[in-house]
């Protein structure tokens, strides 16, 4: 898959969520360039089980930088399906792509319709740059 | 705490050069420009240099300024010659840790000796106010707090004494570790020291505010071919953490005396008698209270201030004060004070972070020791 920035829906905590193919209900799961760029230098990052259900605005693992931990917020609700466990021991691909490459969890949504409160691209850089 | 955060010279610097402002110690401070392992990389190999005007600075001037000090201070003053630099602690009564300092005798160009102290930035009020009772004892000895007139600028690293060869002049370049010197930087005032906060050798200089931003652009200047890098406080915390020297607030506070936090060195007892001294005396024969270790942890998450540690048992034996990933050992660090019967090296323990336990071992808490060079 090749995924763009503009194609995504965005949290205001920056994680980002995208659905490849509407009818399989999938959302892949991810943090912005623009949250990398701010926590600098991962050092570590806590991913959940697959299985495991996660809320939409609930906390889902969590990632440190040298500085400080950051907690992950789940865009959506429903059973994580897939999990990007490579993606701890290479840490730095997220500063050259945080989208494609840098996908953390693919989530089965219990309610796709809470895609609809995300922010698109546009509300998304309006709310970084302020 | 509705007051305003107060800025250093340099603040207009930090804002044009990219970096990223927070409160520290009620100050607007850089935390990081390019980031905190690619700064603290360059003190190591090159050279850092630091914002430092937040730290407080207090002058005493007259004949009985260095028994006042004398009085004050767990390190003994009275012997200090001109030019000698130490690190010292402050303690209540009780022998509880005030705040640790550096104290300077210094020579004014009018050759007249005067001390400096340089407090914790955390600490400056706190310590200003203590002071004031010990002054009106001793109402001959001019109390000055110098903090906001003057900036401070540490340059740190293998490469700081070159970066300042065509800076400063020769007298000052020669200083040995612990020293200082009233002089100039290309005929700005200048108090040079030969002290740091990083485990790399380097400066410390004590400028006029209004000098500041001329002074670290020379330095700038100076090491741009030898890959300086403006440093933040962030990368400030991992260096002094892998150099095992210990930050008031973490491993330091008034319910913790010297002896626990390892920094007995910095008490002289005998013959003396200061503020604290006969609790200090108490205090030097306890055996059982925590005391500060070095931990090294597994796998690459950092355990933060406040987390506990446990012995094989789940048992708490202590907490965590400090820690991070250290970006030379590629390792998480932290520093804990833990029960003596415990706190022996190679000793291997848990972690609890955030509710996962992390196994680690005790080291002695100086991470990381520069080679020196003679």
């Amino acid at each position: 898959m090749s995924i763009t920035p503009e194609q995504l829906r965005y949290c205001e905590s920056h994680e980002w969520a995208y659905v490849a193919d509407e009818s399989s209900g999938i959302a892949t799961i991810g943090i912005s360039a623009f949250a990398v760029a701010e926590l600098t230098d991962l050092v570590f990052m806590a991913l959940p089980k697959m299985g495991q259900t996660v809320t939409a605005g609930s906390e889902f693992g969590e990632v440190e930088s040298v500085k400080a931990v950051s907690p992950l917020y789940s865009p959506v609700s429903g059973t994580v399906v897939e999990v990007h466990s490579a993606l701890v021991d290479k840490l730095d691909s997220l500063n050259v792509d945080p989208y494609d490459e840098g996908w953390i969890i693919k989530v089965k949504m219990s309610d796709p319709l809470e895609l609809n409160r995300l922010l698109n691209w546009d509300a998304y850089q309006k709310q970084c740059s302020h | 705490m509705s007051s305003q955060l107060s800025a250093t010279p340099l603040h207009a610097w930090h804002h044009a050069h990219g970096a990223r402002m927070a409160e520290f110690a009620n100050y607007e401070m850089p935390i990081q420009y390019k980031g905190i392992v690619a700064e603290h990389h360059a003190t190591r190999t090159a050279a850092g240099v630091f914002d430092i005007s937040h730290m407080g600075r207090l002058r005493f001037d007259g004949p009985r300024a260095d028994q006042l000090l004398d009085h004050l201070l767990t390190r003994k003053v009275l012997d200090m010659q001109t030019g000698q630099v130490r690190y010292s602690l402050v303690c209540n009564e009780n022998g509880g840790i005030l705040d640790d300092v550096l104290v300077s005798c210094l020579e004014s160009p009018s050759g007249k000796n005067y001390f400096l102290l340089v407090v914790n930035a955390s600490n400056r009020a706190k310590i200003v106010q203590w002071l004031q009772p010990h002054l009106a004892d001793f109402p001959d000895v001019e109390f000055h707090d110098v903090t906001d007139a003057t900036a401070m600028i540490a340059v740190q690293g293998p490469k700081a004494l070159e970066i300042c060869r065509p800076l400063l002049p020769a007298s000052a370049l020669s200083l040995g570790y612990y020293r200082a010197k009233v002089t100039e930087q290309m005929s700005k005032p200048c108090i040079v020291s030969r002290t740091g906060y990083t485990g790399e050798d380097g400066f410390e200089l004590i400028i006029k505010s209004e000098d500041a931003p001329r002074v670290w652009e020379n330095i700038m200047m100076a090491g741009r071919e030898l890959g300086v890098q403006p440093v933040g406080l962030g990368a400030r915390d991992t260096l002094r953490l892998e150099a095992g020297m210990p930050l008031y607030g973490h491993e330091l506070d008034e319910a913790i005396d010297p002896y626990q936090a390892g920094l007995g060195f910095a008490c002289n007892l005998k013959d003396r008698s200061f503020v604290g001294r006969d609790a200090l005396e108490q205090k030097s024969k306890l055996v059982t209270l925590p005391k500060r270790v070095g931990l090294i942890l597994d796998g690459r998450r950092a355990a933060r201030q406040g987390a506990e540690v446990l012995d094989a048992d789940s048992r708490v034996i202590g907490q965590v004060t400090s820690g991070s990933f250290s970006p030379t050992l590629d390792k998480p660090i932290a520093m804990a004070y833990l029960e003596p019967a415990i706190a022996v090296d190679g000793t291997p323990l848990n972690i609890d972070i955030r509710g996962t336990c992390v196994s680690a071992r005790i080291v002695p808490y100086t991470f990381y020791k520069r080679a020196l060079s003679l």
